[in-house]
């Protein structure tokens, strides 16, 4: 009986791994395929022998794109979109927690401001009116129309509260006794004993300013204030757009807007490629944090 | 009289705080909820919320005149719907499954490599698939090998939503993988040592005592998702579609993209959107209130 249970067992974790290998492959093999073309020639491309391994080896669809002033151009507002918008939107993040961690006892606004701010999380005035807003308070066209509207994310801000609130009064209490004021208190006692959550929230925010792409799109009017998903997402979407203008014949036989495509889709992607295993670790802990993130 | 007072002063640092992110909270939240008021007028940008021509209802009636309208919203419901589904069941299984994987190093690396899509925007996965997708992409080449002709994954409107579905389910499975794993790992282990007494086999264990354990989490899940079934996947969409699919791809929130923004019919789109705002309102306000009242589920 033994022997019948491991043996049944046994068939169960080998079709089980069978799965997940499967799985894994599939999960990866959108990714690798477009890499390997980006990696390919032209002309191998064009003939179907790239099946997730290059053909013909070459780095010239990088050096071209690597060497447009419009890619790095984009590749800079996207960086300091970014550091902005982190920066920003966390200060932001913070000076509405804090308030909105005390009872209403002690801060006589904290019930209003909360439905406020849970408000935004069931209704919004859409994409147009939004646009509008952003038009008429001067946005259009800046780098801060990308930051500021983002900068107030209603889960995000919650989910500091009660990190905050599980906080020991006492803490407070004493820092307070020893002439500290609230601002003190938030910055040095409640900040660095909140490090793993805000630190999550820094990852979260990264990542969601890394990757947006439509705010940018709708509110910048000049292409050359595109950031790089943008300025990506505007040459895929027109893919006929072609890149290669200036290019001599000798260049075309090796790259193609097929693989200068596909080159450009993995610069972009790099930045959390490489940071993917510290992500992971920071959005793992966050979904058991907030319960659930949609 | 003193003690009052004293309270309140407290509090004024606490207003400080909060006064940047709530000028915030009111212009870019607030102001967009009031600017709803384009939907009740023949908007101009240089006439302003305020300065615009009101014509009532006009704009409402306008849409559900328009004969692509009626297919939007269903478009919008059968996609939404189906990813909901989909999405779901891919999670619940792999999550199952890979919890029976006993060797941790496997188990870490599989679930890393699930996880990965999900932090890729749809700028780049668009892109991905655009190329992956073609008629003589990467699984059309792979269909071909075992005699399949080819199929036009993201031009033949009859095939695109499925497309949109499974490209979904590919790219977010392992978020909602890590959620019901984490359902997983608090189910009791004396309940499989009392299983394993009893001869229950893995596979039993599986259906009496994994998924019950989970079935919170699930119906959970569900109950939220519901309250976005008018969102589709805008994201997604917007990188995938063309004109050629627009018959079965094409969702509220792209044609109110579209309407508004691309061909300045402002009002028009702003009424639509405000439709569909409230529609969403409801779902979401029910959804979260069951959530709540049945399963204790507490954003806040």
């Amino acid at each position: 009986m033994v022997g019948e249970k491991t043996f049944s067992r046994r068939i169960f974790q080998i079709s089980n791994a069978v799965f997940f290998f499967i799985v894994c492959v599939a999960c990866l093999m959108p990714i690798i395929q477009v890499l390997s073309i980006s990696l390919s020639s032209s002309a191998a491309v064009a003939a179907g022998r790239v099946i997730l391994l290059p053909s013909e080896l070459t780095f010239r669809s990088y050096e071209h794109i690597l060497r447009r002033e419009e890619f790095w151009q984009a590749m800079g507002i996207s960086s300091v979109r970014v550091f902005l918008g982190v920066s920003f939107g966390m200060l932001m993040t913070i000076l509405m927690a804090y308030p909105l961690s005390k009872p209403s006892s002690v801060f006589c606004a904290r019930t209003v401001l909360m439905w406020l701010l849970i408000f935004t999380m069931l209704f919004s005035g859409g994409i147009i009116p939004t646009f509008m807003i952003v038009k008429y308070t001067g946005l259009m066209n800046n780098i801060l129309s990308l930051v500021i509207p983002s900068s107030i994310q209603a889960f995000n801000i919650i989910l500091l509260t009660n990190f905050f609130r599980a906080i020991p009064r006492d803490l407070e209490e004493s820092a307070y006794m020893d002439g500290a004021g609230s601002f003190r208190i938030l910055f040095s006692l409640y900040v660095p004993l909140s490090l793993p959550a805000l630190t999550t929230l820094i990852v979260f925010t990264m990542v969601f300013h890394w990757n947006s792409w439509f705010d940018g799109l709708i509110y910048m009017t000049d292409a050359r204030l595109y950031p790089l998903q943008t300025f990506l997402q505007t040459i895929l979407v027109t893919p006929n757009l072609t890149m290669v203008t200036r290019a001599t014949a000798e260049l075309m036989r090796v790259v193609s807007d097929r693989t200068l495509m596909a080159a450009q889709i993995f610069v972009a992607a790099i930045p959390i490629c490489l940071l993917y295993p510290f992500l992971q670790r920071y959005f793992v802990a966050g979904i058991m944090l907030g319960g659930v993130k949609e | 009289m003193m003690r009052i007072s004293q309270k309140l002063k407290r509090q004024i640092p606490l207003f400080v705080m909060v006064l940047p992110p709530c000028i915030i909270l009111l212009v870019y939240f607030y102001g967009p909820m009031f600017g709803l008021v384009m939907a009740f007028q023949r908007f101009t940008p240089a006439d302003g919320f305020f300065g615009s021509e009101w014509v009532g209802l006009e704009n409402f009636h306008k849409i559900f005149e328009m004969h692509d309208v009626p297919r939007v919203i269903g478009n919008t419901f059968k996609i939404a719907t189906l990813k909901i589904i989909s999405d779901t069941l891919a999670a619940i299984v792999v999550a199952i499954l890979l919890n029976e994987i006993t060797n941790r190093f496997l188990k870490k690396t599989v679930q890393t490599i699930i996880f990965f899509p999900y932090f890729l925007s749809w700028v780049i996965l668009g892109g991905v698939f655009r190329d992956v997708l073609a008629t003589d992409g990467l699984v059309n080449i792979l269909l071909e090998y075992i005699g399949v002709a080819p199929i036009r994954f993201l031009s033949d409107p009859a095939i695109f939503p499925w497309t949109l579905v499974a490209t979904q389910t590919w790219q977010i499975t392992g978020f909602g993988m890590i959620v019901f794993l984490a359902a997983i790992v608090s189910i009791d282990p004396v309940l499989y040592e009392a299983a394993c007494i009893d001869g229950a086999c893995r596979l039993r264990q599986i259906w009496y005592i994994t998924l019950p354990g989970m079935s919170t989490t699930i119906v959970l899940m569900l109950i939220l998702s519901m309250g976005y079934v008018l969102n589709a996947g805008f994201d997604q969409i917007l990188n995938l579609y063309s004109p050629i699919v627009y018959e079965t791809g094409d969702v509220i929130d792209t044609w109110v993209f579209r309407m508004g923004l691309r061909r300045a019919q402002f009002s028009i789109a702003t009424a639509f959107g405000l439709f569909r705002s409230l529609v969403s309102l409801i779902l979401l306000t029910v959804a979260y209130y069951i959530a709540y009242k049945k399963y204790d589920y507490r954003v806040f």
